[in-house]
């Protein structure tokens, strides 16, 4: 790799971290706003106009508030929880292909900081590293309610991958590859694979939701019998770490979603425009994000629409439902493809 | 490169030998999840992204969780810490040594073997691996499956209550 490819990569990366930082941070306010319309209110106005300085407020909130550790805690353990679930949070954001290739000084980069020929199975590695901040910080609480919402909170996540798995393994089998951006080429022209892969999306969302521990799936907070799940215990910015890796990886998850199963930065016959191809890639960055936003709206939209399950109830959904549903999936996929 | 494997070999060497020497279990299960993610490098360092993430996916990701779930939900008190009896302390003794000796001579084989050619850069790349898993090997592929199979609905078994009779 030359320098000069280097550095535009350094610059990607810093950038992709401060878009989805400032993403969640917005998507905080995007929730009460639109939890206090499904409800009927105004929502957070005071801040700012419209309340648009509310996040901001909130982020100082956080940093100035009393940091206690308590004292029967594994001291190093409980620091350590809430970093892991921020890192792994913010590590998914490198493989995914946020645009085409931008022509510059005569140079064609591409808007992706990694393209790794395996990365899907990155993301699913990194989600699966995620369990242990929740689990980690629950246990160094010594807390038992911590402890039981962390323990809900990781096997709701182990058991929620597996269909997630299976989902995304038929997915593969009709694109033939791992690459993020070559999945999203192959969906040029409205090849949506959401066309091919309606169930394979249904099941996706589902564990997606259920990965990023949102409602309906959000029994390991559980006020009248948890507290406040795995982060009881925890205050100031370390309380504000665990609150914002899920806005976070909400924003990931959408973007997963949509460059999986709608046609990620490809605008639909966007080269029979005539455009300029620098323009052509902003645009395309542009509709990404659109989609993007779309999905944590839908994401919202669900939380503050559905009911929450019991946990028996949320198990049951996982093993008898979710996963002989996706190996239904796998075997129809596996059919068409060699029998049509 | 070298830099790298080095620093990984340490990583490795020093968070293994963590396993072993920490005394609060939980430590100990982090060492060896530190240690796999390790060996995940080492895996990328030889050209074997898919193994370095299925491994991460495996061991890490799901292996490991329900060892961490286990020993979290179990009671850590010094006190009620089972005391093996002085044969048994011989007996394990004895054989951790013979363990010792044993991967010593295989590893001491290897060694003066010198390192192994490198088939093709590509080697670890998905395609060639299904080629090489789904063509060549397919016969033990497809036992291993069945014996994981077997384990898998043995757990159930052993697992299942006996419906309670009111």
């Amino acid at each position: 790799m030359d320098f000069d490819t280097l550095i535009f990569k350094t610059i990607l990366l810093v950038v992709i971290f401060l878009i989805s930082l400032v993403v969640a941070m917005y998507a905080t306010y995007g929730e009460r706003k639109i939890a206090a319309f499904f409800q009927d209110r105004f929502g957070p106005n005071r801040a700012g106009p419209w309340g648009l300085l509310q996040p901001v407020a909130d982020g100082v909130k956080m940093f100035m508030k009393e940091e206690i550790i308590p004292v029967f805690a594994n001291k190093g353990l409980f620091i350590l929880g809430p970093s892991i679930a921020m890192f792994t949070a913010c590590m998914t954001s490198a493989v995914i292909p946020w645009g085409g290739s931008l022509e510059l000084f005569g140079k064609s980069y591409s808007l992706q900081v990694a393209d790794l020929n395996i990365g899907i199975l990155y993301i699913f590695a990194i989600v699966s590293l995620g369990v242990y901040g929740i689990m980690i910080g629950g246990w160094a609480s010594n807390n038992k309610f911590s402890l039981l919402g962390s323990v809900r909170a990781g096997s709701q996540m182990i058991s929620y991958e597996l269909a997630m798995g299976l989902a995304i393994v038929a997915l593969i089998m009709t694109n033939n590859t791992l690459s993020l951006n070559e999945i999203v080429v192959n969906q040029k022209n409205f090849h949506w694979n959401i066309f091919y892969q309606p169930l394979g999306f249904l099941i996706f969302l589902t564990t997606a939701l259920a990965e990023c521990n949102r409602a309906p799936f959000d029994l390991a907070e559980c006020e009248n019998e948890l507290i406040g799940g795995y982060h009881t215990e925890f205050s100031s910015m370390k309380l504000g770490f665990y609150l914002f890796s899920e806005y976070v990886n909400m924003f990931i998850s959408s973007a997963v979603i949509s460059t999986l199963y709608f046609g990620g930065y490809n605008i639909p016959f966007g080269e029979s425009f005539g455009l300029a191809p620098n323009l052509l890639t902003v645009l395309g960055t542009v509709f990404l994000f659109a989609k993007i936003i779309f999905f944590i709206f839908v994401f919202m939209w669900i939380r503050w629409t559905l009911p929450r399950f019991r946990y028996d109830q949320l198990m049951r959904l996982g093993w008898q439902w979710l996963v002989p549903l996706a190996i239904l999936n796998m075997i129809i996929t596996g059919a068409v493809i060699v029998f049509a | 490169m070298s830099l790298l494997f080095y620093i990984l070999a340490a990583l490795s060497v020093l968070t293994g030998l963590g396993v072993v020497l920490a005394r609060n279990p939980i430590n100990s299960v982090l060492s060896l999840i530190a240690c796999f993610l390790t060996i995940a490098g080492h895996y990328v360092l030889l050209n074997a992204q898919f193994l370095a993430v299925v491994h991460v996916i495996v061991y890490t990701g799901a292996i490991m969780v329900l060892f961490l779930f286990v020993i979290m939900l179990m009671d850590m008190n010094r006190a009620n810490e089972p005391h093996k009896k002085w044969t048994t302390k011989l007996a394990a003794t004895l054989s951790g040594c013979l363990l010792l000796l044993v991967l010593l001579a295989s590893t001491a084989k290897v060694m003066l073997g010198g390192p192994a050619p490198v088939l093709s850069p590509d080697m670890g790349l998905i395609k060639n691996l299904g080629m090489v898993l789904y063509r060549d090997y397919l016969y033990p592929f497809e036992t291993s499956a069945i014996l994981f199979l077997s384990a898998m609905v043995g757990a159930m078994v052993l697992g299942k209550h006996e419906p309670k009779k009111i």
